[in-house]
């Protein structure tokens, strides 16, 4: 959970998608009789990108279009990404529920349309998810991304919503 | 302010609410199934709360996996069941007694007008359709709430759906909501309620209005809601002796757009893979082949759609070489189906007639599709692999072009096979021998 309180940049390798990656292509049903993040990783985006789980590195970045995440609520489509070893997840836009389970569960995303249309797969990107930034290192090129309101800022510094609520439930 | 506006409002406990303010709210209920809500207990127990905020406000049901599909299904479903007992829970529901969750909750009268339902669901938005604020959630957000009963919401923008006029022919509620998000695409209402209101409306039944809010997550909707109306009265009495408050937009709530829909125009409408927006009117979809039909799910499984299904297989045959699936939404809806006669009509057709489960509509279980197989189902997703192999194809419909192209073999108008004046006669309930009541 401590990718999203460091201060440092992350950088790593883009995986290109399009649009409305949906959570049964991220995570399909068939393998929801279990949610251990490792079990989920080892089929993260099968039906999309059957080879994905053995090319992902830890620390790459998954770059998608519009809508990623859409579909199902279910919180293995964001564990199964953030145990691929998945850095954060750049796209145009997300679907609301994805979203707030990143947030929840401590998987650093950006949005940011013209880095997300921009990248290619393999390119190198930068993110400073603090100020809002995103630096193709691979195209030279670099774009401000939408920053979070502070409370979402604060439940992602905490490391996600349990560990927001555990520490407000602390100092009570 | 808007309907879903005011609900947050009054949850929150503040006088007004903004679009984009982020507040944290009152939940009248939160619900969890096999899927979510082990991941929710997980997260529940680091919370270190002892037990869950009030035990009448938290429903737990077994219907994705269950029963029970294989041991590790067996083993979550074990998980959700023991947590149940454990804290007491007063709306855990075994198989014998529950069903889908969307259509359970409502009938068991514990989501009413003007109430904040949470579910780690994505279709928990269907309880719109009984003027509700109601929106799906992750299994962290579920945790979150069972151990402090509130919920973190960014206020929703909204987009308005002025309906005029009735629906004709064989037209139903979700060809109504097939083609809006064939018109506003899967992401044309993202993060926004949708808001059906004018006079159409009233000439909804409360299952078309269960369907139509049911598909808000498929344009990416927060919410749908719809007004409180006589319908919804006299539904909700049906329901429960509980109080409830009515919320209504204000004259000059504002909204983001609003979309004007005849309801005559809009015809029986079948959505292509792998998109629900991939919206096309019947003719464009006839003759299409099909390996197996699915009717049922939180989208088509109640019992106006059984009706309809009914009402078209009755005397006829299912395609040889054609699977036909019927799932009723809860065991009430079963036993009802039964009383009818439905259940004899659509297993004389050939159909199979199933228990309640959410199984084969999202490629669990009870009809996975192989590869290069193609379906046509009531349910609301038709992603690549929704129902099995990622080879495999799904198209969206209602329960009359289901039912029809299950006898037809292909894509097929109810209006070729069946009386062409149709579904709404179709709909009502009939006693024992198949003559309407």
């Amino acid at each position: 959970m401590s990718e999203t309180r460091k201060a440092a940049p992350i950088r790593g390798k883009a995986h290109k998608y399009g649009d409305n990656v949906d959570t049964d292509v991220i995570i399909p049903a068939r393998y929801l009789n279990e949610s251990e993040p490792a079990a989920l990783a080892a089929h993260c985006m099968e039906d999309l990108d059957p080879a994905f789980a053995r090319k992902v590195g830890k620390g790459d970045l998954i770059v998608a279009g519009r809508n990623f995440g859409c579909g199902s609520s279910r919180e293995h489509a964001p564990l199964a990404i953030k145990a691929s070893g998945v850095a954060c997840v750049v796209a145009e836009s997300f679907a609301r529920i994805f979203y707030r389970n990143a947030i929840n569960i401590g998987l650093a995303i950006l949005e940011c349309p013209e880095a997300a249309r921009e990248a290619q797969a393999g390119d190198e990107l930068e993110l400073d998810l603090a100020a809002g930034k995103v630096r193709n290192l691979t195209k030279g090129s670099e774009h401000g991304a939408k920053p979070f309101p502070p409370f979402m800022r604060s439940i992602m510094e905490a490391g996600g919503l349990i560990e927001y609520h555990r520490e407000r439930l602390a100092r009570k | 302010m808007t309907m879903s506006q005011k609900i947050i409002a009054a949850r929150a406990g503040l006088p007004a609410v903004e679009a984009g303010d982020l507040v944290e709210a009152r939940v009248d209920m939160a619900l969890g199934n096999d899927i979510t809500a082990p991941v929710a207990i997980r997260e529940f127990r680091r919370t270190g709360a002892g037990a869950v905020f009030d035990r009448s406000r938290v429903a737990l049901v077994p219907d994705h996996f269950a029963p029970n599909k294989d041991i590790k299904s067996a083993q979550q479903c074990k998980a959700m069941r023991e947590f149940a007992l454990e804290m007491g829970i007063e709306h855990y529901f075994e198989v014998g007694e529950a069903g889908i969750e969307h259509a359970l909750l409502p009938e068991r009268g514990l989501v009413l007008p003007g109430e904040l339902v949470i579910g780690a669901d994505s279709h928990t938005c269907t309880y719109g359709a009984v003027g509700a604020f109601s929106t799906g959630v992750g299994s962290t957000d579920l945790a979150a709430a069972m151990a402090s009963g509130s919920v973190w919401l960014k206020v929703p923008a909204a987009i308005r759906f002025r309906l005029a006029g009735e629906l004709g022919g064989w037209a139903s509620g979700k060809d109504l909501i097939l083609h809006i998000i064939g018109m506003i695409g899967v992401d044309g209402a993202l993060y926004r309620s949708m808001e059906f209101c004018g006079p159409g409306v009233a000439g909804l039944s409360m299952d078309e209005r269960f369907t139509i809010a049911n598909m808000a997550i498929e344009a990416g909707a927060k919410n749908g809601i719809f007004p409180v109306d006589r319908a919804t009265r006299s539904w909700a009495a049906s329901v429960s002796g509980r109080r409830y408050a009515e919320y209504e937009a204000d004259a000059d709530a504002e909204y983001e757009a609003t979309v004007d829909v005849d309801l005559a125009a809009v015809p029986p409408t079948v959505a292509f893979p792998h998109l629900p927006s991939n919206a096309r009117p019947i003719g464009e979809a006839e003759g299409v082949a099909l390996d197996q039909v699915v009717i049922g799910s939180c989208t088509n499984g109640r019992i106006e759609d059984l009706r309809v299904a009914a009402s078209i297989l009755r005397g006829r045959r299912v395609a040889k070489g054609l699977r036909c699936l019927v799932f009723p939404g809860t065991q009430k809806i079963y036993l009802q189906a039964l009383r009818e006669g439905l259940v004899e009509d659509i297993v004389g057709a050939g159909a199979v007639f199933s228990a309640p489960t959410c199984g084969p509509c999202l490629g669990g279980h009870m009809g996975i599709l192989a590869e290069g197989e193609r379906a046509l189902s009531t349910t609301n997703r038709n992603f690549v692999g929704r129902m099995g192999h990622s080879g495999s194809e799904v198209y969206l419909a209602s329960p009359a072009v289901a039912a029809a192209s299950a006898i037809a073999g292909a894509i097929c108008d109810p209006a070729k096979i069946a009386d062409p004046a149709g579904g709404r006669a179709a709909a009502r309930p009939r006693d024992g021998r198949g003559g309407e009541r």
